[in-house]
């Protein structure tokens, strides 16, 4: 048995029946880690020798029956933004290269409560600002799939560390597709709940309007149960949403048949690669088989979302990111003459050129001047975008689209263009615009072998019905029995 | 070219940034360039609509003003780049 195939629902049988412990699971993760993180290259701060000491722990715990529960003892990863008491939270900047975290985030409370362990912290793009994970101060994450391609990003390291099964499962945030579209080139699942649904205490802020964390899988089942134990009303977040707490697991029905969907037109344009526009009509097909209703749509929002996106976006993140000053996150230059030359001698030099774009991008429209002409039109745009969805969501109960337009690209390959990044988000920013749940999953790899990403796209709150039709068609079509990523460069 | 030398010296200057004078040229391109293409909201149908400033419906959301002791100071203050005597440490201010 390969344990560290398994998926997370398999190894909780597997423990279940004593066919393995908690220790054995820990060690063979361990051992993954060790022997691929220099191919990969997913972890920013890697928590093993820990893990070892608590697996044994709790482990201890369960058997005398002083800890119970389903999750004991499972391991995961988290993704290097979200706070970790004791333990470097960095960002993949070198603006907290020394940072440690004097609390937790309300997900790591959440995932401590259930005993499970912490693998390390995974690479990211610099603040989350990115589609590729190249632009972390620390190391670029390779693509399991074909080592010489990026991972997507922003949380490239999460989806890289899933499919390269150096952990179970993953958490990342997702600002405009950074859970989705690193999912869809690594080939596993990645699930952005609904903008509130999951606290973001503890999660350091890109933009705070669009931000949400959420799970990064092997399988759709997986991801109903991550979300389970992550989601649920905080105070500590204001715009956390006072929801009836759910069990997802229990809307994984096997069953579409009647279920409307909407093929938003606009969605499979230019841009779009042959080979990936031919994957997603086949998954549409395989739905139809099914018994889903499938009808296309207009639903002209991929550009203006993309455009507004950037606005409000780095507009948010010019003023979430002013905290960093010099003063009380680690770094300060070392040669300043007074408090404002500390400012801004530490911010020249610990921020990425990426991160410094976006500052200045964001300060620019928030300019007196420029004000009504971006930011203002940008808040329109945000109501346009939710009022036409809301149209769609009136006749269908799911959308679906490619996650990204094309597969996970070569290293390098686009790093010197911030544009042409920018428009590899077209499928995936319009959710976080209107604050709607969105899953990838894979639907079939392109003649490289490379995996395709099918986006379903819910209502509001209306995450069982992705989930559900992410979980019939995985059922129907068997991904991962049929491709696994080799972690080598021959492709 | 939209964005003058000055205008960007400007905007980093609010931003508490630093140009150097062989990075302007490319800030401005990248700059123009993403101005250019989110210049397409013109075209976007959003006259009359209302702005949304967030993707939950607006509200007030109220909680008794309690204080709350952060009890680990020593958990804070390990990230100070500077400190002294449990507090964080800044140049002179005022002259």
């Amino acid at each position: 048995m390969n344990i560290t195939d398994l998926t997370v629902h398999e190894l909780q049988e597997k423990l279940k029946n004593k066919e393995l412990t908690i220790s054995e699971i820990t060690d063979a993760y361990i051992k993954n880690i060790n022997e691929k993180e220099k191919d990969v290259k997913a972890f920013v701060t890697t928590l093993t020798d820990e893990a070892v000491t608590q697996a044994k722990d709790i482990e201890k715990k369960v058997n005398s029956g002083e800890i119970s529960g389903d999750f004991a003892g499972i391991p995961i990863g988290i993704k290097d933004n979200m706070c970790t008491k004791g333990v470097k939270t960095t960002c993949s900047s070198r603006m907290l290269e020394n940072f440690i975290a004097p609390y937790n985030a309300t997900v790591v409370e959440k995932l401590n409560d259930e005993n499970m362990i912490d693998l390390g912290k995974l690479n990211m793009d610099e603040f989350a600002m990115g589609g590729s994970t190249e632009h972390s101060y620390f190391k670029k994450t390779s693509n399991p799939w074909n080592l010489k391609r990026v991972p997507g990003g922003s949380s490239g390291g999460s989806a890289a560390a899933v499919a390269a099964n150096m952990v179970p499962w993953a958490l990342g945030s997702d600002t405009g597709g950074s859970i989705r579209q690193p999912s869809s080139f690594c080939g596993v699942v990645g699930l952005k709940p609904t903008y509130g649904l999951v606290s973001r205490y503890g999660l350091v802020a890109f933009a705070s309007s669009l931000d949400q964390i959420g799970p990064i899988t092997k399988d759709v089942y997986d991801s109903a149960m991550l979300l389970n134990i992550i989601a649920g009303h905080d105070e500590r977040d204001t715009t956390s949403a006072n929801v009836e707490k759910k069990d997802y697991t229990k809307a994984l029905k096997n069953d579409v048949k009647g279920l409307k969907i909407g093929i938003p037109k606009e969605f499979y344009g230019e841009g779009i690669q042959p080979e990936v526009k031919a994957r997603l009509d086949e998954a549409i097909e395989k739905y139809k088989e099914l018994g889903a209703e499938v009808e296309e749509i207009s639903l002209d929002v991929a550009k203006y979302s993309l455009a507004a996106y950037y606005v409000i976006a780095c507009a948010e993140a010019s003023s979430n990111l002013g905290r960093f000053d010099g003063i009380r996150y680690t770094h300060r230059s070392e040669n300043f003459s007074d408090l404002k030359d500390i400012y801004k001698k530490t911010r020249s030099e610990a921020f990425g050129d990426e991160v410094k774009r976006r500052i200045i991008l964001g300060t620019y429209v928030l300019s007196s001047g420029y004000y009504d002409a971006y930011y203002k039109k940008a808040q329109q745009v945000r109501t346009l975008v939710m009022n036409e969805f809301n149209k769609a969501f009136e006749k269908y109960d799911i959308l679906i689209t490619p996650t990204s337009p094309t597969v996970a690209f070569e290293l390098d390959g686009k790093i010197e263009n911030p544009l042409a990044m920018y428009l590899a988000d077209i499928c995936t920013v319009s959710l976080n615009i209107a604050g709607l749940p969105g899953i990838s999953i894979p639907c079939g790899v392109n003649s490289e072998g490379m995996p395709v990403g099918m986006q379903i796209i819910g209502n509001k709150f209306q995450e069982e019905t992705i989930l559900n039709a992410a979980y019939t068609y995985e059922q129907a079509t068997k991904f991962r029995d049929k491709y696994k990523p080799e972690l080598n460069n021959e492709k | 070219m939209q964005v003058s030398k000055e205008e960007i010296l400007h905007i980093a200057n609010l931003a508490r940034l630093e140009i150097k004078e062989d990075e302007v040229d490319n800030y401005i391109k990248n700059l123009d360039d993403i101005l250019n293409f989110v210049e397409v909201i013109n075209n976007a149908p959003i006259e009359n609509l209302d702005i949304t400033i967030g993707a939950n419906e607006a509200k007030n959301v109220f909680r008794k003003d309690e204080v709350k002791v952060f009890e680990d100071n020593e958990a804070l203050l390990q990230n100070a780049p500077a400190k002294e005597s449990n507090m964080f440490k800044i140049p002179k201010v005022l002259t």
